[in-house]
């Protein structure tokens, strides 16, 4: 194989990889912008995808699965504001009790209804999204360079891959040109002027962790349905964390989260492929240096080495109206 | 009037808030009990005779109980001065390193009570090692330590990966694992102690560093409550702008505080590694630094607090495995849902029965 096939390749499966990741770090963003830190985005993705696997499983609909994947995402980031809006409480308590719920109740309910160790029924294929062949991806297969990017990274994906990317444009019109944008964004930095100015704090925020329930939601269903063909025991992995790391990497900004989603992505593409190859020069390099990356230039953009990530500024602190 | 300025006694604040939020906290995972099919009171009753039954069950939930003060206490030293540290995970895990290097290195020379106080420092040594630099972002470049403290589990964890697979792994064998320490460099089982009381240990691996992790928790109240770096700590916790006005070094005091986190969380290790398993074996924390972070909240960041707290979480532990013999429907999952439970109710809704607890205090006391 020469090298341009690996590089094509080695794309295709990033992207892949990146997709939950994108989804999440979106759904990350939304509730950060608006003040309120969520470790929880792990056990959300776990949450959803299990029960979307469930739906997609007992009603052979893709949809329906991913009306189930949406739903539960919604109730775990409404438990998460009842307790950090509502109750004032920790938002980071919060978000670790929920990973804990999610990793727990997956595992015994999958064990209960399915009984097999913790994996739900393989998924019919009509329950799943597959992928989809963009018109004129064979026609176009030989054309040198654009031809193999065209029908093997860019053509052959599922719906929710293309609807992912499609989500980084609409967060950012969201945010930045529509009124809620503007509130939830305002939320995040000063939300005693946004009480001033007549808006509830607490519904707007509410609002932003239903948003962020939603893109979670496609994150989970992504994992299970699209990616592969079941629920499998703690099949987010830490996903939800990486997810976290891009969010800040991509300092809360939705192109850049792309960008960082992306570059995530193929650092695990990478990895997969590295794993048991050995470099000209440098020989054998660890795989543990690419899973380990992402979280390393997390940390050293974090330590302001490059640029400076700036969180919003009242995130992780309750709003409490009254003095 | 807001309820939240009004002052309840102890005896609520510590006692009957924190029970009725753990009773909440078993009443939703009963629901989930009851909801595939099993019998919710039955299953608390298994769990206990599974965790307090016997010698050797109970020697189980201590065994579980020593971890969980380590990693208790380290969170709540951390909590004690405004910083929450999720690292605890990562940090045992390196500390685990720590103490297998002792041990591998001493082992064949001298017995295990001139091994064991090395241990202690190499697994606190290098678990304040995983801290320290977390610690310095904050302090330094005011990075958040909870996000720096979540990529530091991460980045642990393919580093001892690393270790593990390529370094230590015994030769020619497939599990990435250390080779079993001779006897000088295993902790001794605490036999006796469940003698005392009538009962055998038995299989379970109930071990010397249960007596070092009461000793941390003495130390540790002595650290927070009588000493000037506690007070400084407990200061700087509570109002950072005021430490500021006092003089206290912001800077000094995170660094030395995650330190002692980190270095509590790494002496974690000793008890899986040198005390049950006498080996280093992947992933052998186990979400015990998770853990850490309920029993710390249960346990109202005070030592005796959490050893009650870890107490406790031992207890689900222990329980929670016979549970799964007896009760086949019912995995050892079913106990990170009680865990859940617990820090969802105990921890984030802490506040929730406040306001209804302060008003049926003022009704019946008349104020």
């Amino acid at each position: 194989m020469d090298y341009f096939d690996i590089f094509i390749s080695i794309l295709g499966s990033a992207i892949r990889l990146s997709i939950p990741l994108l989804f999440t770090a979106l759904a990350g963003l939304f509730s950060e912008r608006a003040g309120i830190f969520d470790i929880g985005l792990e056990g959300k993705m776990l949450a959803s995808a299990f029960a979307s696997a469930c739906v997609a499983y007992y009603t052979g609909n893709a949809w329906a699965g991913l009306g189930a994947g949406i739903l539960t995402a919604i109730v775990f980031s409404m438990v998460h504001g009842f307790a950090s809006i509502t109750n004032r409480g920790n938002q980071i308590v919060s978000g670790v009790a929920l990973n804990f719920v999610a990793a727990g109740l997956t595992i015994v309910l999958g064990q209960a209804w399915f009984n097999q160790g913790g994996r739900t029924g393989q998924v019919p294929p009509e329950g799943r999204f597959s992928g989809i062949v963009l018109p004129g991806a064979d026609m176009m297969r030989d054309v040198p360079i654009i031809g193999p990017l065209y029908a093997n990274v860019i053509s052959g994906n599922n719906i929710l891959t293309y609807i992912a990317f499609l989500m980084v444009p609409v967060s950012w019109w969201v945010l930045y040109r529509t009124r809620f944008g503007l509130r939830l964004r305002a939320v995040g930095e000063n939300p005693g002027a946004v009480d001033t100015a007549g808006i509830s704090v607490s519904w707007l925020r509410y609002r932003a962790l239903i948003v962020t329930g939603f893109l979670a939601g496609f994150a989970g269903t992504y994992l299970a349905i699209a990616q592969s063909a079941a629920f499998i025991n703690n099949m987010s992995a830490g996903k939800g964390y990486i997810a976290l790391a891009a969010l800040i990497f991509a300092k809360w900004k939705p192109v850049p989260v792309m960008f960082a989603c992306l570059l995530f992505g193929f650092l695990d593409a990478f990895a997969n492929f590295m794993q048991g190859k050995s470099l000209p020069l440098i020989g054998e390099v660890p795989v543990q240096i690419f899973q380990a990356l992402p979280y390393i230039l997390t940390c050293v953009l974090l330590a302001g080495f490059i640029g400076i990530a700036r969180p919003p500024k009242a995130g992780g602190v309750p709003y409490a109206k009254e003095r | 009037m807001s309820t939240a300025s009004v002052s309840l006694p102890a005896w609520i604040n510590y006692g009957v808030i924190p029970l009725l939020n753990l009773v909440l906290a078993f009443f939703f995972s009963g629901l989930v009990v009851w909801a595939i099919g099993e019998n919710p009171f039955e299953a608390l009753q298994l769990l206990l005779i599974g965790a307090l039954g016997r010698g050797e069950g109970i020697g189980f939930t201590l065994f579980y109980t020593t971890s969980f003060i380590f990693t208790g206490l380290s969170v709540a030293v951390a909590i004690h001065a405004g910083l929450f540290n999720i690292g605890s995970e990562g940090q045992a895990y390196l500390g685990g390193l720590g103490a297998a290097l002792v041990a591998l290195s001493l082992d064949h020379y001298v017995p295990w009570y001139v091994t064991m106080p090395f241990a202690v420092i190499g697994a606190a040594l290098f678990g304040a090692a995983c801290a320290a630099i977390p610690a310095w972002l904050q302090a330094k470049r005011g990075s958040h330590i909870v996000i720096t403290t979540i990529m530091f589990n991460f980045i642990v964890s393919s580093l001892m990966n690393y270790v593990l697979v390529r370094l230590l792994i015994v030769p020619g064998k497939m599990a990435p694992e250390t080779r079993t320490f001779l006897e000088g460099g295993q902790l001794p089982k605490l036999d006796w102690l469940i003698a005392l009381f009538g009962g055998r240990l038995g299989a379970a691996p109930l071990n010397f560093s249960f007596l070092i992790a009461l000793l941390m928790c003495f130390l540790v109240w002595v650290l927070i409550w009588r000493t000037k770096l506690g007070y400084e700590m407990r200061t700087l916790g509570i109002s950072p702008s005021a430490a500021s006005y006092a003089g206290i070094r912001y800077a000094k005091i995170v660094m030395i505080t995650m330190l002692i986190s980190g270095g509590l969380a790494g002496m974690m290790a000793l008890n899986p590694v040198m005390g049950a398993s006498a080996r280093l074996q992947i992933e052998f924390v186990g979400g015990a630094g998770f853990v850490g972070i309920a029993v710390s909240l249960m346990g109202r960041n005070h030592p005796a607090g959490i050893i009650l707290a870890a107490l406790l979480f031992g207890i689900l532990y222990q329980g929670g495995a016979e549970l799964s013999f007896d009760m086949p429907r019912i995995t050892r999952d079913m106990i990170v849902v009680i865990q859940g439970m617990v820090i969802l109710f105990a921890g984030a809704l802490e506040y929730m029965l406040r306001p209804a607890i302060v008003r049926l205090y003022q009704q019946v006391t008349g104020k």
